[in-house]
Parts: structure tokens; C-alpha cells; sequence
């Protein structure tokens, strides 16, 4: 098994991006076991079925480094998941979890409201 | 029953310190008259993200209030009528507190629990591991 890992990994390697789709054959069942918080199938997964070339897999930033508070004070938090005309970036781009998403954007909605965020375009 | 709120308003900008000072302390002397209690924060000028009325940038007001909600209505209708002042919000946060204290006492229990066995474990499934697996495990 080892070997079998082994050669797919260089071969990725020249490409530059991590190799997910083959090592996964050989320790999904394990990286399924007790670790830390995993993202929902998010993309970067089964479905390039390509191999021609390895996105990175997205992972949610506050499961990450694990800020649990999203509050609307905090506008240099939100404003990295507001685009630059405004609007809320959607989660497949962002790689944020459900749960997070949930609060990021009522978070978002409530510094609208309070003219921390801006609701279109560019905060002045 | 008490809960906690946030209240946070947004006045002129060319309002005067004094007439400021005297709009919070109103606003703190009606929630303590009815049994709860407050604690302040002035922001200071911020610049608004969009225009409001006539004006680019306020002065942002942040209430924290232990209180009942007939306390946040009395503050809304007194924010409501007073002229200067531009925006406010209401949010309340006593279940979110709760949330977060949970989760910070999972967090400390597990890494209290995790610390201990951690040690023996690590020691016990490293040495096979590092024979076999670490083409696979190492890029993990």
C-alpha cells in the first residue's frame, strides 16, 4: 500500500498542487476517524474526475482558528467574506462550513444595518 | 427575566460631548430605574460605510445591557424620537454567550483530558505507523 501511495505523490508534485484524489484510495477510511472539524463535502473532491490538475481543498477559516464568536462589531473579520461590490461571497468560494455561513451573514446583515458594512459597493 | 442585549446607535457628528454625555447617562439612569444594568462604550467618529441623510460619519454609541426587554423597548422609543441620534441596533446576545461558554468548557475538558493520555498513546502508535504509513500519513 505504501508503494502505491508513493508514486501517484511524486507524480503530483511535479504539478504543484496537493494530491487529494490519490491518496485518498489508500487512507480515506483513517482520515474518516477522530479528527478535527471537516469541512462538508465541499468541492475539491470527488467531483474532479479529470486528474488533469489538484485544487486545493477549501477548508472553513473559523473552524480553522477556531473563531467561534462571528459578531457584527468585528468589520475587518466580516469584510473578507463581503465582495468588493457588496455582497455576501458564497460559501463554495470561501470553502466557510454550514454553520459558520449561517452566522457569518447575519453578522454581515447586522453591520449593514449599523453603516459598518456597506449594502452596494465600496464602504466610502 | 434578564437577558443580555447590545444596543448600539450612531448620533451626528457634530454633536457637542456634553449633549452626548447627557443622551447616555438619560439612556443608562431609565435602564437602571427599571432594575437592569449597563455598561458603556463610545466608539468615537467612525466613518459610515454609506452615506445616511446628509452625513459620511457618526459617532458610534455601543450599549451592553443586563436587562428585560421592556428596558430595550423604553430605550428604542427614547433612541426613536431624540433627533440626533441616526441609527441604532438591537441585538441580543445571551444565548450566543451561552453558546460560547459551552464551547470554551468542551474545549478546556478536552484538552485537560486529551493532555494525559495523549503522551502514552502517541508513544504506542508511532512506532508501527513509521514503518508503514509514512508516505501516505506524512503529507496529511
Amino acid at each position: 500500500m505504501a508503494e502505491e501511495t508513493k508514486a501517484p505523490t511524486a507524480h503530483a508534485g511535479s504539478s504543484g498542487g496537493e494530491s487529494r484524489p490519490e491518496r485518498s484510495g489508500g487512507d480515506r477510511p483513517e482520515r474518516s476517524g477522530p479528527r478535527g472539524p471537516r469541512p462538508g463535502g465541499g468541492p475539491g473532491g470527488p467531483r474532479e474526475g479529470g486528474r488533469k490538475y489538484f485544487r486545493r481543498k477549501k477548508v472553513c477559516k473559523f473552524c480553522v482558528e477556531k473563531i467561534e464568536a462571528v459578531n457584527y462589531k468585528d468589520v475587518r473579520l466580516l469584510a473578507q467574506f463581503v465582495a468588493e461590490s457588496g455582497k455576501i461571497t458564497p460559501r463554495r468560494l470561501t470553502g466557510v462550513c454550514m454553520p459558520h455561513q449561517r452566522r457569518l451573514s447575519r453578522a454581515i446583515k447586522q453591520a449593514r444595518n449599523i453603516a459598518l458594512l456597506p449594502f452596494a459597493g465600496r464602504a466610502q | 427575566m434578564n437577558r443580555n442585549y447590545e444596543l448600539m446607535f450612531i448620533v451626528r457628528p457634530d454633536m457637542v460631548d456634553e449633549d452626548l454625555n447627557k443622551l447616555i447617562s438619560t439612556l443608562e439612569s431609565s435602564v437602571t430605574s427599571a432594575g437592569g444594568t449597563t455598561k458603556t462604550e463610545v466608539w468615537g467618529k467612525r466613518r459610515l460605510a454609506y452615506r445616511v441623510g446628509r452625513f459620511n460619519d457618526g459617532i458610534f454609541v455601543l450599549m451592553l445591557i443586563d436587562g428585560v426587554g421592556a428596558v430595550v423597548h423604553e430605550l428604542e422609543r427614547r433612541l426613536r424620537v431624540t433627533e440626533p441620534v441616526m441609527k441604532f441596533l438591537t441585538v441580543r446576545t445571551d444565548e450566543e454567550l451561552k453558546r460560547l461558554d459551552k464551547i470554551k468548557k468542551i474545549r478546556d475538558s478536552k484538552k485537560k483530558a486529551s493532555a494525559a493520555p495523549a503522551a502514552t498513546a502517541a508513544s504506542v502508535t508511532a512506532t508501527p505507523e513509521a514503518g508503514t504509513e509514512t508516505p501516505a500519513s506524512a503529507p496529511v
